[in-house]
Formats: structure tokens, C-alpha cells, sequence
């Protein structure tokens, strides 16, 4: 109770905030209003997009399409964490477009009904094997995870690639003890680049970002743990017109097509 | 506040002897240029806490800290921040003294260089150590290869990474206290025979004891908050390397709740340790 009431309370301020933030875009902004442009049926202005992490190298390049379809928009990004995101996004930080990694961290943002209209699943990811490249312990699949003196790194059981792992090594059957649980993905995947150790458990995803200084190792298992990525319109978007524009290109065939070729799989 | 109007002061002269006549000064009455930033400092510092307090989850708490997963945190913190102190105090003390008492070319660069870790992001910092001190680091894999030591995700790392970050801390506060000590005490003492390192530790430690102690208190309240080369550095393994503000921020991730608790652990221990330690020097001051 008292803690729901502090929250309303934070809300209510970070609201004045965010309220004093768009007082300030909107004097920056040149020309007709966001919304008097929306409802002409013409975006324009500027989208705020926070976004998962895993989605920086897809929707950067869905970024420049949309910019490029609808002269005079700009796509500015937010990637982080989903939690973190979230996190900003209830307490009031003035953003048009949620995608998150996983429907958990969407139903924050649902439940605290701060979406406008039914989140929407746009991509799907699973997991892989990373290791430096050529593989030099000749990992094969979950069960080598476990031998003797091999380092694993995987994600903390906090965070939406940690949850997976565990169900992914679950499934396989599979008890290890890792080096370490990293607090993101995108560390996991680092200390492999580093080569400070010999695997860790990240998204298909990842591994095509870091091609090149990671090889990624399939494995049956990771249909246990596909991650559902959502996208939803804010209610409290400032440019509501252009942001529903961008989610539709997000969910649109061509959107697919850029975002399996990161690695994505199709929902 | 008690004690703020004259009369009250001068009803009480004996307060603090004549041997702390700045203390009677102060009680004459504060400008309001003075005291309103200094509470409105005041109030910044501390909101955040209040803001903690009132979001705590009381009824919830006996059961949060029943787990002892949060006690080895502790235990883990408190142990790896005194042990970092106590590398920094070896190390920096020595390394003060170089910069403040020597002459030689590059020592303004040096002096720029000891702050790095001040301006460096921790998370950066903790990567640095990784390429320095990594499995395939410059210097790791010497160590690796020589000794068989591997610093990465051990306790040691730990160590290492939050005396990284809380040297800067030592070295300032250490370098400053010795450039306002007068120089003529170690000239006298080397006058009457002593050598350099003689001198050192009988006339000028006991000269700079304070500013060591100052310089000791901030390095180890900043090791025991230090987050982000820790966990990129030495990673995140109960019991091994997971300290409380690793602890805390992955409760954050799904259990905001109980990353309020732990903060609050962390916070109590911190301020019951420091304030301690705190009468104590300025009663031996």
C-alpha cells in the first residue's frame, strides 16, 4: 500500500518533469506542431524510441528507412536494459515507442498503463553459444558447458538472458557453476570477446553483432527459451502521429526482413 | 541547533576548553549567506536517503534480511573494502610522498595520471584491468603463465579492482596534508642524523596521520560502494564476488523492493562504521 502510494507520488513528479522536458522540445522544435502534422496525416518531427539493447543494430537501420521514407522525421533512440527502460518510462520519461525483451518488462509498462493500445510480438530471439573464435575448446552444445576447468559466463537469473539460460540448461539437463552471472547480455558476450572466458549463453542476436570476434555455437535446447519481443505506441506520446507510423514499419514485412537479417527470428 | 543564540554560548564558555576557541567562534551566530546553501547542501545530501527510507518495504523487512545471501554480501563487501584500503594505504601513502617531496621531470603528468581512475567511467576501468590484468592481459598472462594466478572472478579481483578505483582517493588527501606540512621538521631531523626514510616514518607520518586517516576513510567508503569495475572486472558470483552494490543492482533488475533493503543494510553498516571512526580521530585531533 504505502509503497504503491509513493510510486503514484514519483509519477506525479516525474510527470512535472517530463511535462517541463516537452515544454522545452516543443520551443525547439521549428515549424507545425507534432500533432497538427499527425492529424494531417503526415509525420513529422522527432520519434523517441526506447528499445532493448539486443535491437541496437536492427532498428538503428529501421531508423534511417523511416527518416529516409518520411523527410523531416528524426528516429532518436534509447538502448538499454528493458527493466531499465521500463523503469524510466513509469516514472514519467517523455518517450513515443516501448520495444522490450521480453513480455515481463512490457507488462510494467501495461500495468501501469502507460501503453496505448495491446503490445504487439515483432520478433522473436533465441539463444546461442558464444566463444572466441575457431572455437578452440570445440564446444558442441549445452553438455560441454559443464566439462571440467571450462569458464562460463552467463547472464544473472535477474535479467531476460539469464531467465532463458536457466530454462534453456534445464531442459538440457545441465548443472553447471559459471564463473560468473553478468548483470547484461551484452557483458556476457564482452568477457568472450576478452577471452577471459571460454563460453557464455547469449542471443543469437549478439552473436551476429560481435561476427568476427565470437563464434556462436547452436544448440536444440534454445527452442525452450525463445524470448517474445514486444513494441507498443506510449499513451503519453509526444509524437504520437509518427511514433504509430514507426511501429507499423517495425511490424511491417520490410521491418521483418531487416530485423531476421540481425538475426531475429520471425515471431 | 540547541546551542545557537549568544547568550546560550557565552552561558557555556567552558564547552570544548580554550583549546577549541573556533568551536566558541562559530556559535556567535552563522550568516545566512552561509547557512541557507549549507542546508540547502545539507537537504540534497540527504532527500535521497529519505526518499529510501520511506520507500522501504518495513513490514516485508525481517524476511528480506533473513536471507543470508545478503549477510555474505556483506560480509564480502566489508572484508574486500578493508582489504583495498590496506593495498591503497601501502601503496598510495609512499606514492603521496614521491609526488609531494620530489622533483622530477613528468611529475605534473603523474600527478594527472594518479586521478585517472577518478575520470575514467568504473565500467571502463574495470575493462582497462581486464586487458591489464585479464587471462590474456599484458601483465595477466605473465601472471598467468609464471605463477598460475588468474585475478578475473576471484575475491582477489575484487581487491584489485576497488583499490583501483579508491587509490586516487588516498594519494590527494595524502599529497595535500603533506604539501601543508612544514618541510623544516624532516630538515631538523635529518640535521641531527636521521636518514631520509627514518624521518619518514618518525617525523612525517606522525605529521600527516590525519590527512592518511582521511585519505584511508574516503578510499574505503568509495571500495565499498565501488560497482562498476568490480563486476566487469572480477564478475558476479555469490559468495565469491558478488558484493552489496552488486547485490543491489541485480535486485533492482526484478525486485526493486529488496534492492531498497539491501541498500539500506549497506547504508547502515557504512554510516555506523564511518561515524565511528569519525569521533575518534577528531578526539584525537
Amino acid at each position: 500500500m504505502t509503497i504503491r502510494s509513493v510510486r503514484r507520488r514519483t509519477v506525479r513528479l516525474a510527470g512535472g518533469g517530463a511535462a517541463a522536458l516537452l515544454a522545452l522540445t516543443a520551443c525547439g522544435s521549428s515549424g507545425p506542431s507534432a500533432s497538427s502534422a499527425a492529424s494531417a496525416g503526415k509525420p513529422s518531427g522527432t520519434v523517441t524510441v526506447f528499445a532493448a539493447a539486443s535491437l541496437k543494430e536492427g532498428f538503428t537501420a529501421l531508423g534511417r528507412t523511416f527518416e529516409a521514407a518520411h523527410p523531416g522525421t528524426r528516429v532518436v533512440f534509447d538502448f538499454g536494459g528493458s527493466d531499465t527502460l521500463a523503469a524510466s518510462i513509469t516514472s514519467g520519461a517523455p518517450a513515443d515507442v516501448f520495444a522490450a525483451a521480453s513480455p515481463r518488462t512490457m507488462q510494467t509498462v501495461t500495468d501501469a498503463k502507460d501503453a496505448a493500445g495491446t503490445p504487439v510480438t515483432f520478433v522473436r530471439n533465441r539463444l546461442e553459444i558464444a566463444t572466441p573464435p575457431g572455437n578452440p575448446r570445440g564446444i558442441r552444445g549445452l553438455a560441454d558447458l559443464a566439462a571440467p576447468g571450462l569458464k562460463v559466463a552467463l547472464c544473472a537469473a535477474e535479467v531476460p538472458c539469464g531467465a532463458a539460460a536457466r530454462k534453456a540448461l534445464d531442459a538440457a539437463g545441465v548443472r553447471l557453476t559459471p564463473v560468473s552471472y553478468e548483470q547484461d547480455v551484452r557483458s556476457a558476450l564482452t568477457k568472450v570477446e576478452l577471452k577471459e572466458v571460454d563460453a557464455s549463453v547469449v542471443y543469437r542476436t549478439d552473436v551476429r553483432a560481435a561476427s568476427g570476434r565470437v563464434d556462436g555455437v547452436e544448440f536444440p535446447e534454445s527452442s525452450r527459451a525463445v524470448n517474445d519481443y514486444p513494441v507498443v505506441l506510449l499513451k503519453n506520446a509526444p509524437n504520437a502521429g509518427a511514433a504509430r507510423e514507426f511501429v507499423a514499419l517495425v511490424t511491417s514485412p520490410e521491418g521483418a526482413k531487416v530485423l531476421t537479417g540481425a538475426g531475429f527470428l520471425a515471431p | 541547533m540547541t546551542s545557537r543564540t549568544p547568550s546560550d554560548a557565552a552561558a557555556r564558555p567552558g564547552r570544548g576548553g580554550p583549546r577549541r576557541p573556533d568551536a566558541r567562534r562559530l556559535r556567535r551566530g552563522v550568516p545566512p549567506a552561509l547557512l541557507l546553501p549549507a542546508l540547502l547542501g545539507l537537504a540534497f545530501l540527504v532527500l535521497p536517503l529519505v526518499g529510501l527510507l520511506v520507500r522501504a518495504p518495513w513490514s516485508d523487512l525481517p524476511r528480506q534480511l533473513a536471507d543470508p545471501q545478503v549477510w555474505q554480501a556483506l560480509r564480502l563487501s566489508l572484508t574486500t573494502a578493508t582489504a583495498a584500503t590496506a593495498v591503497v594505504l601501502v601503496l598510495g601513502v609512499p606514492l603521496a610522498w614521491l609526488l609531494a617531496r620530489t622533483e622530477f621531470p613528468g611529475r605534473r603528468l603523474l600527478r594527472a595520471l594518479v586521478t585517472l581512475p577518478l575520470v575514467l567511467p568504473p565500467v571502463v576501468g574495470g575493462v582497462a584491468l581486464l586487458l591489464a590484468l585479464g587471462r590474456n592481459g599484458i601483465a595477466g598472462r605473465w601472471l598467468d603463465s609464471a605463477f598460475g594466478i588468474t585475478l578475473p572472478f576471484t575475491t582477489a579481483g575484487v581487491v584489485v579492482a576497488e583499490a583501483f578505483v579508491a587509490m586516487p582517493f588516498l594519494v590527494i588527501s595524502v599529497e595535500g596534508t603533506l604539501r601543508a606540512a612544514d618541510p623544516r621538521f624532516e630538515e631538523a631531523a635529518a640535521t641531527l642524523g636521521a636518514s631520509r626514510l627514518t624521518a619518514f616514518r618518525r617525523v612525517t607520518l606522525p605529521l600527516i596521520a590525519p590527512g592518511v586517516a582521511a585519505g584511508a576513510v574516503l578510499a574505503w567508503a568509495r571500495a565499498l560502494g565501488e560497482f562498476g569495475a568490480t563486476i566487469t572486472f572480477a564478475g558476479n558470483f555469490p559468495g565469491r564476488t558478488q558484493t552489496m552494490p552488486l547485490a543491489v543492482y541485480l535486485a533492482l533488475q526484478d525486485d526493486p523492493e529488496a534492492a531498497v533493503t539491501l541498500s539500506l543494510v549497506l547504508l547502515a553498516v557504512s554510516v555506523t562504521v564511518l561515524a565511528a571512526l569519525r569521533d575518534r580521530w577528531t578526539a584525537a585531533a
